[in-house]
């Protein structure tokens, strides 16, 4: 008898479920807006950032002052004309040299100081590489190929004989999972985080207060359709959005970029649904505990946008922030997902990081699902 | 005259009331741009304090044991084991307990005795490429100091060039001073973008809009109603991170205070220009936000913020024409580390000037002609 009734209430609540999640559906079907953010946006980002974030040192432009016209000084200069990583503009003094790279015209100079052809023969040669220390990263990457381009200037010059050489240390450099040393190859998988994170959190972060600002929350209270429903009602359309968004960048990432994949696409659709729950998840609380459209707004972008941005690993490696920040990146779930997504795109199916990642999402989804359901509970006031 | 500035001002108040009234709101418009720019000044940073490293010496020599003690001595470098071959050390690299692994060749001080090259294999985890770039070059500054240093304890000869560098307007090369002016315009825009977008979607969803339409306002009067507070609570956001940045960064200001401002002034115009224009044409709250945001991202990754915007390829580099946080990002660097003058800056106040004339008529325009 029992179990008659229980299994009739069973599917009463799967009806109730199926209207919730029909009526939520229309609600975001008729709304062209989200349509914009589940499916163009994902493409028009990955296009935008694929090409346009680019963190490789490329043609800084050069200043290189010869204040020696000798063959020793041409060398050196052609060692930097026939570099890729640098664009080259003669000047003839210092004083030019500088207010060009004042203009932010030549983020480099290269001077060559007068008797220096001389001084090679004894050793005691100098050259100057000043940069340009506002854009920093740049600017010790290019010092870098610099000292590399003055380098396999000397070492051609000692192999001809015509400069002693001297004992020294060579590296020979090699980059795992990233032979190309592309930065497009890690920025690729988080920008699907920031695509997941935002359709998951912002679209969902207004559903919730939006019945609560028009009373229709409390309409909803009178029916016996269940919180948990509610909520379930609302999350299933936003999912299914979130997923055509999460496929068409995944799809983009590959095709458009060529970004390696060398883990399994199982492995993909699983974390990434399970860190989708999570998104959805600190939408709904974050649209409960407001119940204010602008309010969710405001705390949602500073939850979820940012964080993913700045505190995942996306860009900024973690490893290099100080210990207090790197506990506090632990907080937001997108440091899973960075680290889950670049390991089975670049490294492959990686079982000790994809479990204890995929195991915190885990916990994170269901703690914040529980906490939106305990936050609508049927009481008014 | 006298009438429409005192009912504009009627306005702004009741705007100041809409924002201000609500303690929550309070909070969450002022205390998170000041934990953010905490936190992420610390955390938006290539540089690297410390690199884990695995050793692979396979030379086992003086020379070899002398470079791995200036490895770990660095400060930097931490070792986290030390394998007899490479393809022990990988696993470490795969589960990313390691960066670097780096291999010392069998015969380095042979070589080294010999007054050749020794040779060093320095194997890197690529997937942040940045990363593994920064800690190679650490790597090649350790080499070089290295060599230079065996050279003088061996009495061997100089190399015969010495490359010596420098850098300007920061010397130290620390990301930190270039990020943390620039959050100053990134952590503002977002917020007052957002807050105007949102302020007219709201009156619109409950209704209140009609109502102003009706009342005796003129749509420039509602705008810039809507205008000014956004722009009040821009310039205390920015003030608030400019403060944190002077006195808890402790980076120093090379500018002048009024063309800071001014570019600030003109940045927030620019912004809210958009808000205004992008609320216009929103309906409800949710796609004012959906919007604010299809625009947000772009402008903020595509800023110079966190990639140079000379590596763009070229049709990106005009839009970033059209982007106020690109503006904003180089006049407040220029003018907080170089401290650039008016003059200097000009083209860019310029646009920002552009940026705001083009979007506010706009915006007006559809307040008066969509009443939907």
């Amino acid at each position: 008898m029992t179990d008659v009734r229980q299994a009739g209430s069973r599917t009463a609540s799967a009806t109730r479920i199926a209207a919730l999640i029909r009526k939520e559906t229309w609600q975001l079907l008729r709304d062209p807006s989200s349509i914009v953010i589940g499916i163009i946006m994902p493409l028009a980002m990955l296009l935008l950032f694929g090409y346009g974030l680019n963190l490789d040192v490329k043609n800084v432009p050069v200043a290189i002052v010869m204040e020696e016209v000798s063959d020793d000084a041409r060398g050196v200069a052609s060692g930097f004309e026939l570099s890729d990583y640098f664009r080259v503009v003669h000047v003839k003094t210092m004083a030019e040299a500088q207010k060009l790279l004042l203009a932010h015209t030549v983020s480099a100079i290269v001077r060559i100081p007068p008797g220096f052809a001389r001084r090679v023969q004894t050793n005691d040669a100098e050259i100057q590489v000043i940069v340009h220390g506002a854009d920093a990263n740049t600017a010790r990457i290019s010092l870098g190929y610099a000292q590399g381009a003055i380098g396999t200037w000397m070492a051609r010059e000692a192999a001809r004989g015509r400069m002693l050489a001297a004992a020294s240390v060579s590296l020979e450099s090699r980059l795992w999972f990233n032979e190309a040393n592309e930065s497009t190859y890690f920025l690729v998988p988080g920008l699907i985080v920031l695509v997941v994170t935002l359709i998951g959190t912002l679209l969902t972060a207004l559903v919730v207060a939006r019945e609560w600002e028009r009373g229709t929350f409390e309409a909803l209270f009178v029916t016996p359709a269940r919180s948990s429903e509610i909520l379930l009602g609302k999350a299933v359309p936003y999912f299914i959005l979130g997923m055509i968004g999460f496929a068409l960048s995944v799809g983009g990432g590959l095709l458009l970029f060529g970004v390696p994949f060398r883990g399994s696409f199982l492995v993909l659709t699983a974390v990434s649904m399970l860190y989708l729950l999570v998104a959805l998840g600190i939408g709904l609380a974050v649209s409960s505990a407001t119940k204010s459209q602008f309010l969710a707004s405001q705390m949602s972008m500073t939850l979820t946008f940012l964080p993913a941005m700045m505190l995942s690993g996306f860009v900024f490696d973690i490893r290099s922030m100080p210990w207090i920040i790197q506990v506090v990146t632990y907080v937001f779930p997108a440091r899973y997902f960075v680290s889950l997504l670049q390991t089975i795109f670049l490294a492959g199916n990686v079982w000790s990081v994809i479990i204890p990642n995929a195991a915190v999402l885990a916990v994170m989804a269901f703690a914040l699902l529980a906490l939106s359901v305990r936050l609508n509970r049927k009481i008014i006031g | 005259m006298w009438n429409s500035f005192r009912r504009t001002l009627a306005l702004m108040h009741k705007e100041f009331l809409v924002i201000l009234k609500d303690p929550r709101s309070r909070v969450l418009l002022f205390l998170p741009p000041v934990l953010q720019c905490l936190i992420f000044g610390y955390a938006a940073t290539y540089d690297l304090n410390t690199v884990p490293y695995v050793l692979v010496d396979q030379d086992r020599s003086a020379a070899s044991r002398a470079f791995a003690a200036r490895l770990d001595g660095s400060g930097i470098f931490t070792r986290v084991a030390s394998t007899e071959t490479t393809e022990a050390a990988a696993d470490s690299l795969l589960r990313g307990r390691a960066v670097l692994i780096v291999t010392i060749a069998a015969d380095f001080e042979k070589r080294l005795v010999a007054g050749q090259v020794g040779r060093i294999q320095v194997l890197a985890d690529g997937r942040n490429s940045n990363t593994a770039g920064v800690a190679q070059g650490y790597v090649a500054s350790i080499a070089a100091a290295f060599g230079q240093g065996w050279r003088a304890s061996q009495g061997l000869a100089n190399q015969a060039v010495q490359v010596t560098t420098r850098a300007w307007y920061n010397p130290s090369l620390e990301t930190r001073w270039n990020m943390i002016p620039s959050l100053i315009g990134a952590i503002t825009m977002m917020m007052t973008m957002m807050l105007t977008a949102m302020s007219v979607a709201r009156e619109r969803e409950e209704g209140t809009f009609d109502q102003l339409l009706v009342a005796p306002f003129r749509p420039t009067e509602i705008m810039i109603g809507k205008a000014v507070p956004s722009m009040a609570v821009g310039l205390l956001q920015s003030s608030l991170i400019f403060l944190v940045a002077l006195f808890w960064f402790r980076i120093p200001f090379a500018g002048s205070y009024a063309v800071f401002y001014l570019g600030l002034i003109l940045f927030l115009a620019a912004a809210i220009g958009m808000g205004l224009f992008l609320s216009s044409i929103a309906r409800n709250m949710q796609q004012a936000m959906i919007l604010s945001f299809v625009l947000l991202m772009p402008f903020m990754l595509l800023s110079g913020l966190m990639a140079p915007t000379e590596n763009m390829p070229a049709i990106l580099r005009y839009f970033t024409k059209i982007n106020p946080l690109q503006y904003a990002i180089t006049i407040t660097r220029r003018v907080y580390l170089e401290g650039a003058t008016l003059g200097q800056l000009l083209p860019d106040m310029f646009a920002l000037v552009v940026i705001a004339a083009v979007t506010m008529p706009i915006a007006a325009w559809f307040f008066r002609n969509r009443l939907a």
